[in-house]
């Protein structure tokens, strides 16, 4: 079924002759054998997107259909791997290929040789369903990986058995309607197809990252969407990867979608040698880096978000937690736009493609927490976090618009706070979250039942804020009256002291959400003291000069072993100290 | 970067190249050439015109029977009917040797100093492969540029691209200057070299170059690529590509440590704006095309280190924001790849600040890994986050007392008032000629935080206040 090529435009190429050629089927283009994707068909015309550079490609070089769409290969293994946007393994590359990426080469995704301890757990003789686990294998130290029953597959179990295998051995088989089925460590699944499951249950469990802006503030839910946009230099990068470091899910899944070589190997660097902060073990053990910086192929970098995706909810079925970071999403939307472009299509807003807002919702839609597709009921989550460059820091365009339109948290990044290096760089006054209502009982029952005022009191004393910042900038701090500078104080302390939060202090970086809520009410309780030593004739100047105040700006400072302890004698102190105070005056 | 070896990257057809007259249409920069059935996506092409000038081009777009061909020069002089067009089997290649340090080429890589031409068995492919992700290494060397506001608030390291956003009338040129002559690692003296590619800038400019290498004696280690504005535009595609593969070739076949300035990226834009058009394109934004995201990247992201290799890329690029408008989209596309940016001040340059930078827009992403403790100081990130605070506050309080006075400030807002000044005048303003240390920078750092009260000092650990903060008599 070797076609031919009849034109050749970046990376788009036109092939004439391919018979039997389908949607979405991979091709391979020219005597390199560069890898393509068909995107379009008239008669036996197909035009192909090829996800490596195209240069030196000429009309009548062959053109050969794979006959099978985009997928990837998934199986214990993908852990701790490194992949560009086509799931091919970047060590393997660089011990192939040297330091910089030379086209055509195939690697397998997976380690073909890696002998896996196989335990099998179901029963030879019974009736298998899709996602009924067929046995587990330690794939790391953190995760059991469960091998499953492909979606769509189903069968009785006529041979199964434990021992040490490669991803390539039959490990039993199944007898279905059409036949023997073979049985290996590993299934494929085609990339732009969501894995199916039995029903989407309602987002009630925060996804708790440690960063106090965000599970105080506008916490996520699992199997949630949040959105990050941010111009740049606003910390979105930083704030990314806080999440994928300290969220408590079982996978994290980063994908590195067109931006900097640099930032990636920063990546490559630091995630192997962070410790999970809940098992001590390496976090590589539950992470998956996909990689595709902006200088790779354009086509690759719009596959990109879709490899991490699939990966992912190949982890949520078997029951797992996942979260999943697209940093950033404008780029493959860019990617989108650009190969829209070589098309000639008739372009929708500001150039990108008129199925933008679809290809958006159809990406987010794949996140939720689900009971999987299984016998025995299993539920896991995936969370996505997509970052959003706007170009300009202008959210009115399209990728942002059609980006908010469908994630249920918006955490806003401003570049004025980044400027006055107020990090995170989450603005408090724009940012929302719409899972406050889903998660309160879960806050109510897990942490404290005055949870949710606590929090709705520090929202208020924010906004009145910013509404006292107004006059003030008309009159003066002095022309307040006492009682609103101390709003503004108490305002002071929550900004500097509770929602500033340093990614690079051992300590500060993470927060527990027992420590958050020691914080906020310590901060909130000195605000009530504050008020009532004021009502009895102290000035916030006095209240200001007070040493627990030291401390208390100290608090993200406080060593979470020793955390109750600590906050019961800094309360106590505090009390005392403001008490007296306002006696004296 | 390109093998070094066998050109195995591009298949190359061995026959002798044909030569086509059937040139059927001249737009723009562009040749569409008819009959043509196997040209090469982005193969080198040989344009003779009736009069025997010769000119390089490369194929854009090639499909049975017509090869779009982007000219590199001018298209003046050529017709449909003599002109010949020879596609040369191969894609755009540079020889590269030693002898290329002290040189200065034109825009294509051709002599432009009367010298002779690059001999050389080594002709690596323009067009650079992807470095893979996996082998970089992250950059992490300081490196001082003398200048404190460089130095302390946006510090560069050895593979970092970091960009000088300025406008028409602004000083980049000598800040930019000033870098390359006093850029240096701490206490080191490597092997080190400048790679200038300057783009439609004009003799002025590039004058001012050429002289600063000479009287500093940074000639000899300068490899220079001029394309002038009165070039043909279309060479401005080609430039920063011939020079970035003399610096891959420097860098990690040599073990140099490179610099390379691109100045001005704006112009290149605008060279890719021109071809998107010539093509009937989609436009993206204000008319640039949609891929120039991309193929900036493949500029950028040149520069960085490798694992295991000695030499490294710095890359120093300088674009003006057309109406000093950093949301346009060549400033705006440039700071999403690279790491950071150094913004000119037109409101600095106005109080006569030199260098004006302003600090509050200006970014180094890749700051934290080169500094702290053995590679600065152990107080430095405290203090440019302390000084980056007080000056913001400081600009609010000057904005502030426009309106209400200086005399409605509080006594501490004053201070902040006061430091913002002196940050400007001490901290920002250097001499063009004066090279600070680091230690001279900090210190004067110091000298402005010690101004505020000890407990204003939130970003700095205690330690770090205890040890360098200047406690003054009460006044």
């Amino acid at each position: 079924m070797a076609g031919a090529v009849a034109r050749v435009s970046g990376p788009v190429v036109i092939a004439e002759g391919l018979t039997n050629a389908k949607m979405f089927d991979v091709v391979r283009v020219g005597e390199l054998g560069l890898v393509g994707e068909i995107i379009k068909l008239v008669g036996e015309t197909a035009t192909v997107q090829v996800y490596e550079d195209t240069t030196g490609i000429r009309p009548g070089d062959k053109i050969e259909t794979t006959g099978q769409a985009l997928s990837v290969e998934l199986g214990p293994g993908l852990l701790k791997s490194i992949y560009d946007g086509v799931q091919r393994p970047l060590d393997v590359l660089q011990k192939n290929l040297g330091d910089f990426i030379t086209r055509g080469f195939v690697a397998a995704p997976l380690d073909e040789t890696k002998k896996w301890e196989f335990t099998a757990t179901a029963r030879v003789g019974s009736e298998l369903t899709p996602g009924t686990i067929l046995g587990t294998v330690q794939e790391t130290p953190l995760i059991l990986h469960k091998i499953m029953v492909p979606p769509e597959v189903r069968g009785t179990l006529t041979a199964l058995s434990s021992g040490t295998y490669t991803i390539r051995e039959k490990i039993g088989t199944m007898k279905g309607p059409a036949g023997e089925i073979p049985l290996t460590l590993t299934q494929r699944w085609v990339v732009r197809l969501p894995r199916p499951v039995q029903q989407k249950l309602a987002p009630t469990i925060p996804l708790l990252t440690g960063q106090r802006v965000i599970d105080t503030f506008f916490p996520v839910a699992k199997g949630g969407t949040a959105a990050i946009p941010g111009p740049f230099g606003s910390g979105k990068t930083v704030t990314q990867q806080q999440l994928a470091k300290w969220a408590d899910s079982d996978v994290v899944v980063y994908v590195g979608c067109g931006e900097r070589g640099n930032e990636m190997t920063e990546v490559l660097a630091t995630f192997p040698n962070l410790v999970d902060p809940k098992s001590k073990r390496p976090l590589m053990e539950r992470t998956i880096l996909i990689a595709n910086t902006s200088n790779m192929p354009v086509a690759a970098r719009e596959a990109s978000v879709y490899t991490g995706i699939t990966i992912a909810e190949y982890y949520r079925d078997m029951g797992y937690d996942v979260a999943l970071m697209a940093d950033s999403t404008s780029r493959w939307a860019e990617a989108m736009r650009e190969i829209s472009g070589r098309l000639e299509e008739m372009p929708g807003e500001e150039g990108y493609p008129a199925y933008l807002g679809r290809r958006v919702a159809e990406f987010y839609e794949r996140a939720g927490r689900v009971v999987t597709l299984s016998p025995d009921q299993r539920t896991g989550s995936v969370t996505v976090v997509g970052a959003v460059s706007p170009p300009g820091g202008d959210f009115a365009e399209p990728v942002s618009q059609n980006t908010l339109r469908v994630t249920r948290v918006f955490w806003a990044l401003d570049a004025s706070l980044a400027s006055r290096r107020h990090f995170p760089s989450i603005n408090w006054l724009q940012s929302y979250s719409l899972y406050t209502g889903d998660l309160e009982e879960w806050y109510r029952t897990g942490i404290a039942r005055d949870w949710a005022s606590l929090r709705q009191r520090a929202i208020q004393t924010l906004q009145q804020e910013s509404e006292l910042q107004e006059i003030v900038q008309l009159v003066g701090v002095d022309a307040l009256p006492e009682r609103e500078k101390g709003i503004l104080d108490v305002s002071r302390m929550l900004r500097e002291d509770y929602l500033q939060q340093s990614a690079y202090d051992e300590v500060d970086t993470y927060t527990s959400i027992q420590k958050q809520y020691r914080m906020l009410r310590a901060i909130l309780s000195f605000g009530e003291r504050e008020q009532e030593a004021i009502g009895k004739g102290a000035t916030v100047g006095q209240l200001q000069q007070l040493p627990v105040r030291q401390k208390l700006s100290r608090m993200k400072w406080i060593p979470e072993a020793d955390l109750t302890n600590s906050f019961d004698q800094l309360e106590a102190e505090m009390t005392q100290s403001v008490a007296q105070l306002a006696t004296e005056s | 970067m390109a093998s070094t070896k066998a050109p195995k990257t591009a298949p190359v057809d061995a026959d002798v190249p044909i030569d086509y007259r059937t040139i059927e249409r001249v737009s723009g920069p562009l040749l569409f050439v008819r009959d043509v059935e196997r040209a090469a996506y982005g193969e080198i092409v040989s344009i003779e015109l009736p009069n025997g000038d010769r000119r390089q081009g490369q194929v854009l777009d090639s499909r049975r029977g017509l090869a779009i061909v982007q000219v590199f020069g001018p298209t003046m002089g050529m017709n449909v009917h003599q002109t010949s067009v020879k596609f040369m089997g191969e894609v755009a290649r540079l020889p590269v040797s030693d002898e290329m340090l002290g040189r200065v080429f034109n825009g294509l890589g051709e002599p432009r100093d009367g010298g002779p031409r690059i001999v050389s068995e080594q002709r690596l492919e323009i067009v650079g492969n992807a470095m893979n992700p996996y082998s970089r290494e992250e950059p992490s060397e300081f490196i001082q540029t003398g200048l404190t506001n460089i130095d302390v608030m946006n510090t560069l390291v050895r593979g970092q691209k970091l960009p000088i956003f300025s406008g028409a009338g602004l000083p980049h040129n000598q800040i930019a200057a000033q870098i390359v002559r006093q850029a240096k690692l701490r206490d080191s003296t490597e092997n080190f070299a400048v790679i200038f590619a300057a783009m439609g800038i004009t003799s002025e400019e590039a004058n001012f170059f050429l002289k600063e290498f000479e009287s500093t004696g940074a000639l000899e280690r300068t490899v220079v690529f001029l394309n002038l504005s009165s070039d043909p535009s279309m060479e401005r595609i080609i430039t920063p590509r011939m020079a970035l593969t003399t610096a891959e070739f420097l860098a990690y076949e040599r073990d140099m440590h490179i610099l390379v300035v691109l100045t001005d990226m704006t112009n290149y834009c605008e060279a890719l704006r021109e071809v998107a058009a010539a093509r009937e394109e989609v436009p993206g934004r204000r008319g640039y095309p949609g891929y120039m995201y991309t193929d900036l990247a493949t500029l950028y992201e040149r520069a960085g280190k490798i694992h295991g290799r000695k030499g490294s890329i710095t890359q120093l690029p300088i674009l003006t924001m057309p109406a000093d408008d950093i949301t346009h989209p060549i400033p705006d596309l440039t700071g999403y790849i690279t790491e950071g940016q150094i913004v000119a001040s037109r409101e600095l340059q106005r109080r006569g600040v030199y260098p004006p930078i302003d600090v509050l827009t200006s970014l180094s992403r890749l700051m934290n890994q080169g500094i702290g403790k053995g590679r600065t100081r152990d107080d430095h990130r405290g203090v440019a986050d302390q000084l980056y605070a007080s000056y913001a506050t400081g600009k609010d309080q000057r904005a502030l007392s426009a309106i209400v006075g200086e005399e409605a400030l509080s006594s501490v807002d004053r201070i902040y008032l006061k430091i913002a000044e002196r940050f400007e005048t001490e901290f920002v303003g250097q001499r063009p000629d004066e090279d600070r240390t680091i230690d001279e920078s900090l210190a004067i750092g110091w000298d402005l935080l010690s101004a505020l009260p000890e407990a204003e000092l939130k970003r700095v650990k205690p330690e770090f206040i205890q040890k360098y903060y200047k406690s003054r008599p009460a006044a």
